[in-house]
């Protein structure tokens, strides 16, 4: 393994230098962010949320006692009288990864100092992600016009309602919040406030490219929590 | 670490990097320390009194802030137990206290002490006064969020307190929550009161979560030159493994809350049964409520660890100054404290031994309870190990200390009786069990925020407390604690139900209603006893004597700030660098018998300190 250098450090290589690199004073994770490294720690905790949500999901489903609805009959779209399964849903993740490709361009353009694409960019990710939860509201009111609650519907287990309406629900208003992120963010990088060094208005700290790499893990990990609750609701 | 030194070896040609004018080194190339990899922080001073003392971005003042209104909610606790024993001890005199009203009290005083005192306690108040101090940091990392931490916390307190107030009143379903209890009628608070403490709940995840991130990045990225992992105070080790582990608990709690609420608000059966209700079948079908027991443990049992691990970090620390010796162990006590947090995760089934369980599974969870106990005594005997043959002081800090000990073993024992299947069954819901939490995560705890508070008090307000008083307030805490807590391990013995309002003409009551006087009795006084440390700081406050620098010649870097008590920014002009842990007491050779972490290999070389 070649030595790698970071930021005036020297990583070793191998498990002894793994060990004394980490171990070594100042910094842990050698010439990373403050606020990425944040970020990462809180997508950890974040994810440790889903899996309660979905664990929980598994548990309640494998354990009720009135059959759970067909899910590829109640997902599905009818196109000119015929029914289309997973059509809507298809779409809908479509929509999501590509946002996660603009997002990854975007950080790209962000480290290149270039300021216009890589706002257009971010304003891609963000009407990709409005329009991701404009077709869940679609979805919702699909559904509930068709007479599923979170208490009851009339396909089979009542938990069917209540773990998709509160799953899918806490996963769009995950997208949501990166979504007036991704907004507040166009503005910035559009008014150019990492190159004039302007302080934020509630943090007054100085910005930069950085913080589109952030944001940009937060979308990334939304997306991938997406098709966890794709493969788990509509697949299974 | 010695591999660090090899490296910084490598380094001599360099040598000419050393002047960093804070040492004024006669030999520069053993004391070499890497240059600065990240630049200063940028940080925000306060103009106005709100942006000052409210709305404040120091870590230190959050701490502070976190510390009072923890304090604050724990003296509500306490006085709802005043209560509780009242009406144990001495029904007669309780005659305005309902069946109903008893049942919240115990759930309030639960939730309360466990999730927003001791843990708000340690984690908020100690982790943010101490860690940017202890690892050489001006501030936290993200002030801004960590200010808005402590307002979330603040929130989640004025939310839980107003389910007081609330029509129902607060929720008396225990702390546990269980459903389908809680949420149904006939359960105190039902209505808005559970409906406040889970919102509350919530809010507490949100505004920890944000503070946890600021203590773990804190640690693992803004120290100071020279700190490497291995020369952190076992404090700071103590705190981090405890966010760690909140950061991965709190997400269960944080879901069972919502899933309840929706039960509750929207009547969907996550974890509702068909439920009969006098001969009517309610609208509730299907859910499991094994489920939320499953979800609340997975956060419950590390939350005891949220609670000690701390405790354990801070109680090495005041051991090691106050006997002027080493700790016993260093390594061997940080992965104690790691193993412990680990394995505090594949545990958590051990509270649900009586919900009816398939017998392997209550094995496997036997088994990982009890090897928790091999690190915990490894901890147990370097403490003891350090005491021996130390200069030890026998102060007010120190004497919470041992106090710590002697209960933790105690409460240590009961828990190993508790973790076996079978003898935890006829032990279950039992006085037995109040007696064995209450000693290893209630008073032990509670001894070392004492011990510290003690310790740390010069440097927050810069006098000393009254020694005599401090003297007096451990020695009723202690007896008393003891006078409550160990007959009640004989009640469990006898069978004498928890959360039972009143025993009736049960067969052992005779024995019992003596034992519940004496323990109420007990109680009251050790509870009145804790205002004498009010008073000691209140007096103090005012006419105290005020204290040196580093009135205790501790090593660590918190005692050695521009001014006492710090400023914003905590270093004055430059950060301090790091050549040595913070455990080199009693060095032969040395001038003093302690040589602070800031000292700079050349100036002790005479000496037999070793490299660390």
């Amino acid at each position: 393994m070649s030595e790698q250098k970071i930021d005036g450090f020297e990583l070793k290589p191998g498990f002894k230098g793994m060990a004394s690199d980490t171990g070594s004073d100042q910094t842990m994770f050698k010439g990373v962010h403050w606020g990425k490294a944040m970020m990462w720690i809180f997508l950890l905790s974040d994810t440790f949320v889903f899996s309660c949500f979905l664990i929980s999901y598994m548990k309640g489903r494998g354990s009720t006692i009135v059959d759970w609805p067909n899910t590829s009959e109640v997902f599905s779209l009818y196109v000119g009288g015929v029914p289309v399964p997973l059509l809507l849903i298809a779409i809908m993740t479509f929509v999501l990864i590509t946002s996660s490709g603009t997002m990854a361009l975007a950080v790209k353009y962000g480290y290149e100092k270039n300021r216009k694409m890589c706002g257009w960019l971010i304003l891609a990710t963000a009407v990709g992600g409005l329009t991701f939860v404009g077709m869940q509201v679609f979805e919702w009111s699909k559904l509930i016009h068709e007479g599923v609650r979170p208490w009851g519907n009339p396909f089979g287990a009542s938990q069917f309602g209540s773990f998709f309406f509160m799953i899918t629900g806490f996963h769009g208003f995950h997208v949501s919040i990166g979504v007036i992120f991704l907004f507040i963010y166009t503005y910035k990088v559009f008014a150019g406030h990492y190159e004039s060094k302007k302080r934020g208005w509630f943090t007054k700290m100085k910005g930069d490219y950085v913080e589109i790499e952030i944001l940009g893990l937060y979308w990334h990990f939304v997306d991938l929590v997406w098709v966890f609750i794709f493969a788990f609701f509509y697949l299974w | 670490m010695s591999d660090e030194y090899d490296n910084n070896k490598s380094y001599k040609a360099q040598s000419s990097e050393v002047m960093d004018g804070s040492t004024g080194s006669i030999n520069p190339d053993i004391d070499y320390v890497r240059p600065a990899e990240v630049g200063e922080q940028d940080l925000y001073h306060g103009h106005s009194f709100i942006e000052k003392w409210v709305f404040c971005q120091d870590a230190k003042v959050i701490g502070v802030q976190y510390f009072l209104t923890a304090v604050f909610t724990g003296i509500v606790g306490l006085i709802l137990s005043w209560l509780m024993r009242l009406q144990l001890g001495f029904p007669e005199l309780a005659g305005f206290m309902t069946a109903e009203h008893y049942y919240q009290f115990v759930t309030m005083h639960g939730m309360i002490m466990v999730v927003y005192f001791l843990t708000a306690l340690f984690l908020g108040g100690f982790g943010n006064y101490l860690i940017p101090l202890m690892v050489g940091a001006r501030d936290m990392v993200f002030p801004y969020v960590n200010m808005l931490s402590f307002w979330m916390f603040f929130v989640a307190v004025a939310v839980l307190m107003a389910s007081f107030f609330v029509p129902g009143g607060p929720t008396g379903a225990g702390w546990t929550l269980y459903p389908p209890q809680t949420i149904l009628e006939g359960t105190p608070g039902s209505g808005m009161g559970i409906l406040l403490m889970l919102i509350s709940l919530s809010l507490f995840v949100i505004g920890f979560t944000m503070g946890g991130l600021n203590y773990m990045i804190t640690i693992l990225q803004a120290r100071t030159r020279g700190m490497t992992l291995m020369r952190m105070p076992l404090t700071v080790w103590g705190i981090f493994t405890a966010t760690v582990l909140a950061m991965l608990a709190f997400p269960a709690l944080l879901v069972s809350a919502i899933m309840m609420t929706l039960d509750k608000v929207l009547q969907t059966s996550f974890f509702m049964p068909t439920i009969l209700k006098a001969g009517e079948v309610l609208e509730y079908g299907g859910g499991s409520p094994i489920l939320f027991q499953h979800l609340f443990w997975f956060f419950g049992h590390p939350e005891v660890y949220i609670v000690a691990l701390p405790a354990f970090g801070i109680v090495s620390d005041l051991i090691s100054v106050h006997a002027r010796k080493n700790i016993f162990g260093y390594r061997m006590m940080v992965w104690a404290i790691v193993g412990i947090g680990g394995l505090s995760f594949f545990v958590w089934a051990h509270h649900m031994y009586v919900s009816g369980m398939n017998p392997w599974f209550g094995f496997f969870f036997a088994t990982t309870t009890l090897i928790i106990a091999v690190p915990t005594a490894m901890k147990v005997y370097n403490w003891i190990l350090t005491l021996w043959r130390g200069n030890i002081r026998i102060n007010t800090v120190m004497l919470w200390c041992l106090g710590f000990i002697v209960t933790f073993v105690n409460g240590g024992i009961t828990g190993i009786f508790l973790g076996n299947v079978s003898v935890d069954v006829p032990l279950s819901d039992t006085y037995f069990v109040i007696a064995h939490f209450h000693m290893v995560m209630g008073i032990a705890p509670l001894m070392v925020i004492m011990g510290a508070v003690y310790h740390w008090f010069p440097l927050v307000a810069g006098k000393m407390l009254h020694e005599g008083l401090g003297k007096w307030h451990f020695w009723i805490t202690f007896l008393g604690a003891y006078s409550i807590y160990f007959p009640m391990h004989y009640l469990g013995f006898i069978g004498v139900p928890r959360r039972y309002f009143e025993m009736y003409d049960s067969p052992y009551m005779t024995s019992a209603v003596g034992m519940n006087e004496f323990i109420s009795i007990a109680a009251f006084i050790v509870g009145a006893a804790q205002f004498i440390l009010v008073f000691n700081i209140i007096k103090t406050l005012k006419t105290g004597k005020k204290a040196e620098q580093n009135p205790w010649k501790a090593n660590s870097l918190e005692w050695y700030t521009s001014t006492v008590p710090p400023e914003h920014g905590n270093f004055g002009e430059r950060l301090p660098v790091v050549h040595r842990w913070p455990y080199d007491f009693s060095v032969p050779g040395a001038k003093d018998d302690f040589i602070p972490q800031t000292t700079a290999p050349s100036e002790v070389i005479h000496t037999e300190v070793e490299k660390t």
